[in-house]
């Protein structure tokens, strides 16, 4: 048995019928992680020592016959852009190298309320800025499918380690396509959930409309489980909504039948890779088989939305990054003098590229005299993107979209184009735009062996439904046990 | 052209820091004067990841305030974000209203020697405070405190609607004693709870275009207030007169100099990019929350001041100066209660209580007596205990120890000789001692009597009891 390689709720059974303990599970993965990180460099903090430690205490406790929940001891990665009490969270940039928040995300308390140990952070773009995890300040990381190419981003590290097989699952967070599309690029399941499902507190905020937390697995079982524990109202984050808490491990039923899928002809247009368009044509008729109902329609308020998104996401990134300023716990430039010194330096010095970039994007877009032109004016598209979502969602269930225009691309292929890497989020960011859920499911590969995505987008706070028809689609197909990265390419 | 051939155009706007327990956006609390950084959490220190929670207590004592200056209340508000970048601020940006405020289109009346004036409110609007600098000796730097950030507030402005400093002085007196009275906020000037931005600009008497203004920012005594204006309206007229522009700025006053400073123009004018706050949802009210509010606001001081001329028989100018202040109209009618004579407690009230207020420029809301213990004051006068000028000494005393009035008495030694046995042993002293005036008074000047009395008094410590003293001393003088 190769314990890696098993999904949460297989290791559940095992730990239920005493065939693994929980030192064993952290042990192997902790193993694995000394193992594959030197050529994915997914972690940017591992927590291995730490790890060893809890494992062994839940370990005792279960000995000695307390009663604990069914995911205690089980491994996890989170994203580095969540805060962890006591524990480095960089997002990733040098500006916030060395800091350690003094406390716990909402969702780092429910996380430790389950028991479940954290095997690191992981790696990501610079505040969670980018397609690719190129623009981490520390190290990129690469896709185990082929270590030439990139995990997707902007959380690759996630991605990456659940594709490696170096944690089970991880917590990732979306702003236009961060979860989804390193997911597909990996080959693994990836959902961001409607905005507000999940509290955002404790998550460092890019953009605040969009940001959403949420999660990395190998199957849509564990999606479901995982779900179960992040989501809920949050009084400390008052965008969070106040709904009943289900439990999606529920919806895991493979009958689609009479399921309304809507494809919107748009995603299926210009600009999509040929082979992924074919996969996802291949999925449809799958689900048409299977009994559900699947018709073409047009979205095409669907081309605006990717100017829509980088208008807000910027303008909200750079007022939210105005507090890294080198006075309290970030980066300070040690050549600063003065006042504006501090401002202009640390800024200047510890920001990268495309992190400075959107800052200036942002405060050209709302600045007096824009203000109208481009912030105001894209929430008015924002405005229409939702009411054409809604449209759309009384006639269909689900609609369904590549992930991604195309399969992993190689590292430094678009890191020195920002457009094209913007276009990177063209099946994703009106997800976000909308605030809907989407999930990604691996759905074929191509023929240089590296996975495609299949998108399902939800209607608002119906995550049972795409849930259902992921789980669906990946009963009939099994990609796991057709695929498995290959680590190719690698230079150790 | 002289002064008077000029109209001077003024606005306020008045920043007061409401009395909530805990602060706007979490829940550390408002207190004043702890020690650095100690009312603080990750919320108000804008740590990674935190987000804002709104207290409803301010939107509560906001809409309060809207009712109690006569504005509509939005039952559709939000928040917005202001950009700039300042060690005080250490989100970067000030969580504030822009285009949606709570509170619109109010007015308070104001009373000056040119009679009754309505000014207007624009708008009155929630933020938060920032947090404070303070100068590091050691260093030679600026040390960040980060206690008052997230500290609620009210935005007051007022339209461009004064044409005299009394109009303003008036103003700012009238609405600290709203805000007092609906008890929003304690507007403590000293500790900066109640601070006024003022616009100033001037335009020859006809013209109906404004002038160009500056801003004097973060006034918090009245007395700068007046001192500053005077010297920036002047400051004006002669830029004017002598064929200069007024450049639009943001002054300081200088209360040491007497003279305002630029503290930036129109140049380095900063682009806020106010947007809408992304983390907090909009602020919807209903007609039964504001309809609420607007029946319990408490008696307002017009109404008061009515009934203090109805039921007390107070002059008029007695019970403006009483109702101006939540607290010593309280102090009166509480005391008044106590001691059953209200003449009494008014009179204390207006002339030595407001001129010890006035010289050590302290707040009403200051004062550190309660009214049980002005009432015992006027009630040991009036039963002889004391005399009014010993009295007097005890109001003092009240003021820098407080404590009962009979305990400082019974300390000080201060109670009244009424023992007719002792009276007349004094006299019988100072009018031994005192020939010459003996024979004057004998000689048809009474005045002489009053130089008797005021020796016995003198010895005596001002303990004698004057109203025996002076039988005594004219039936022994008579002998």
């Amino acid at each position: 048995m190769n314990i890696t390689e098993l999904t949460v709720h297989e290791l559940q059974e095992k730990i239920k019928s005493k065939k693994l303990t929980i030192k064993e599970i952290n042990n192997a993965y902790i193993e694995r992680i000394k193992e594959k990180e030197p050529e994915v460099q997914a972690f940017i903090t591992p927590l291995l020592e730490q790890a060893k430690e809890k494992a062994k205490t839940i370990q005792e406790k279960i000995d000695s016959g307390e009663k604990l929940s069914d995911l205690a001891g089980i491994p996890i990665g989170i994203k580095d852009n969540i805060c962890t009490k006591g524990v480095k969270t960089t997002c990733a940039s040098k500006m916030l190298e060395n800091f350690i928040s003094p406390y716990d995300a909402t969702i780092m308390n429910k996380i430790n309320a389950e028991n479940m140990i954290t095997l690191g952070k992981l790696n990501m773009d610079e505040f969670a800025m980018g397609g690719s995890t190129e623009y981490s300040y520390f190290k990129k990381t690469k896709n185990p499918w082929d270590l030439t190419r990139v995990p997707g981003g902007s959380s690759g590290g996630s991605a990456a380690a659940v594709a490696a097989n170096m944690v089970p699952w991880a917590i990732g967070s979306d702003t236009g396509g961060s979860i989804r599309q390193p997911a597909s690029l990996c080959g693994v399941v990836g959902l961001k959930p409607t905005y507000g499902l999940v509290s955002r507190f404790g998550l460092v905020a890019f953009a605040s409309s969009l940001d959403q937390i949420g999660v990395f697995t190998k199957d849509v079982r564990d999606c479901a489980m995982l779900l179960n524990v992040i989501s809920g109202y949050d009084e400390l984050d008052t965008t969070s909504a106040k709904i009943e808490p289900k439990d999606y491990t529920k919806s895991l039923q493979k009958d689609v039948k009479g399921l309304k899928i809507g494809v919107p002809k748009e995603f299926y247009g210009e600009g999509i890779n040929e082979e992924v368009k074919k996969s996802l044509e291949e999925a449809l008729q799958k689900y048409k088989e299977m009994g559900a109902e699947v018709e073409e329609f047009s979205l095409d308020i669907a081309q605006y939305a990717l100017a829509t998104y980088y208008i807000i996401a910027c303008a909200e990134a750079s007022s939210n990054l105005g507090r890294y300023d080198g006075i309290r716990y970030t980066y300070r430039s040690p050549e600063a003098k003065t006042l504006k010194e501090i401002y202009k330096k640390s800024r200047s010095e510890a920001f990268g590229t495309e992190v400075k970039r959107r800052i200036i994007l942002g405060t050209y877009v709302l600045s007096s005299g824009y203000y109208d032109a481009y912030y105001k004016k894209a929430q008015q598209v924002r405005t229409l993107v939702m009411n054409k979502f809604n449209e759309a969602f009384k006639k269909y269930d689900v609609i369904i979209t590549p992930t991604s225009p195309t399969t992993a691309f190689k590292i430094g292929e678009k890191s020195t184009n920002p457009m094209e890497m913007y276009l990177a989020d063209i099946c994703t960011v009106s997800v976000n735009i909308a605030g809907l859920p989407g999930l990604s499911v691996p759905c074929g590969v191509d023929s240089k062996g590296l996975p495609i995505g299949m998108q399902i987008i939800g209607k608002k706070f119906d995550e049972e439904t795409i849930i259902k028809t992921a789980f669906a689609y990946e009963q009939e197909t099994n990609f796991r046990a057709k695929y498995k990265p290959t680590f190719k390419g690698g230079v150790r | 052209m002289a002064k008077e051939d000029y109209e001077v155009v003024m606005g306020i706007e008045v920043h007061a820091e409401l009395s909530t327990k805990t602060k706007i956006f979490c829940s550390c609390p408002t207190t004043f004067g702890a020690k650095p950084n100690t009312q603080v959490c990750p919320i108000c220190m804008a740590m990674p990841g935190t987000l804002p929670k709104l207290n409803e207590k301010v939107v509560e004592y906001a809409v309060r305030a809207g009712l109690a200056t006569n504005c509509e209340i939005s039952k559709n508000s939000k928040n917005d974000r202001k950009n700039y970048f300042y060690p005080d601020l250490p989100k970067a940006y000030q969580i504030s209203q822009y285009d949606k405020p709570l509170c619109e289109h109010g007015y308070i009346e104001i009373e000056t020697s040119q009679g009754k004036k309505k000014i207007g409110i624009t708008r009155i609007h929630i933020e938060e405070d920032a947090g404070k600098l303070n100068h590091d000796d050691l260093s030679g730097g600026a040390l960040v405190d980060l206690n008052r950030a997230g500290v609620p507030l009210i935005e007051i402005v007022s339209e461009p609607d004064f044409r005299t400093i009394e109009e303003v002085d008036a103003y700012l007196k009238k609405l600290k004693s709203i805000l007092e009275y609906i008890e929003v906020s304690d507007c403590k000037m000293q500790e900066g709870s109640y601070r006024a931005d003022i616009n100033t600009s001037i335009r020859k008497k006809g013209e109906t275009k404004f002038g160009t203004r500056t801003e004097m920012k973060n006034m918090n005594s009245f007395r700068s207030i007046i001192r500053a204006l005077e010297y920036e309206i002047n400051r004006q007229v002669d830029v004017v007169d002598n064929g200069g522009t007024i450049v639009q700025e943001t002054l300081r006053w200088d209360e040491v100099s007497g003279k305002t400073f630029s503290m930036r123009d129109k140049e380095d004018a900063q682009d806020y990019r106010y947007f809408p706050e992304p983390d907090l949802v909009a602020i919807k009210l209903s007609d039964e929350y504001i309809n609420e509010i607007r029946n319990t606001l408490p008696e307002m001081p017009e109404s008061r001041k009515q009934r203090y001329l109805d039921e007390y028989k107070l002059s008029e100018k007695d019970a403006g100066i009483i109702t101006s202040s939540k607290y010593l109209s309280d102090l009166f009618e509480k005391a008044g209660k106590i001691s059953g004579n209200y003449k009494a407690v008014n009179n204390w009230i207006i002339s030595d209580i407001s001129r010890i207020l006035n010289e050590s420029e302290m707040d009403a809301i200051e004062i550190p007596f309660d009214a049980r213990q002005l009432a015992e004051l006027v009630m040991l006068i009036d039963n002889g205990t004391i005399s009014s000028s010993i009295g007097k000494k005890v109001l003092v005393e009240l003021f820098e120890n407080p404590k009962d009035p009979k305990e400082i008495i019974k300390e000080k030694g201060w109670i009244q000789i009424s023992d007719e046995g002792a009276i007349k042993e004094i006299v019988l002293k100072i009018i031994e001692a005192n020939p010459q005036s003996v024979s004057d008074y004998k000689a048809g000047k009474d005045r002489a009597l009053g130089f008797l009395v005021g020796q016995a008094m003198k010895e005596t410590k001002g303990k004698a009891n004057p109203q025996m003293l002076n039988k005594m001393f004219a039936e022994e003088l008579k002998k």
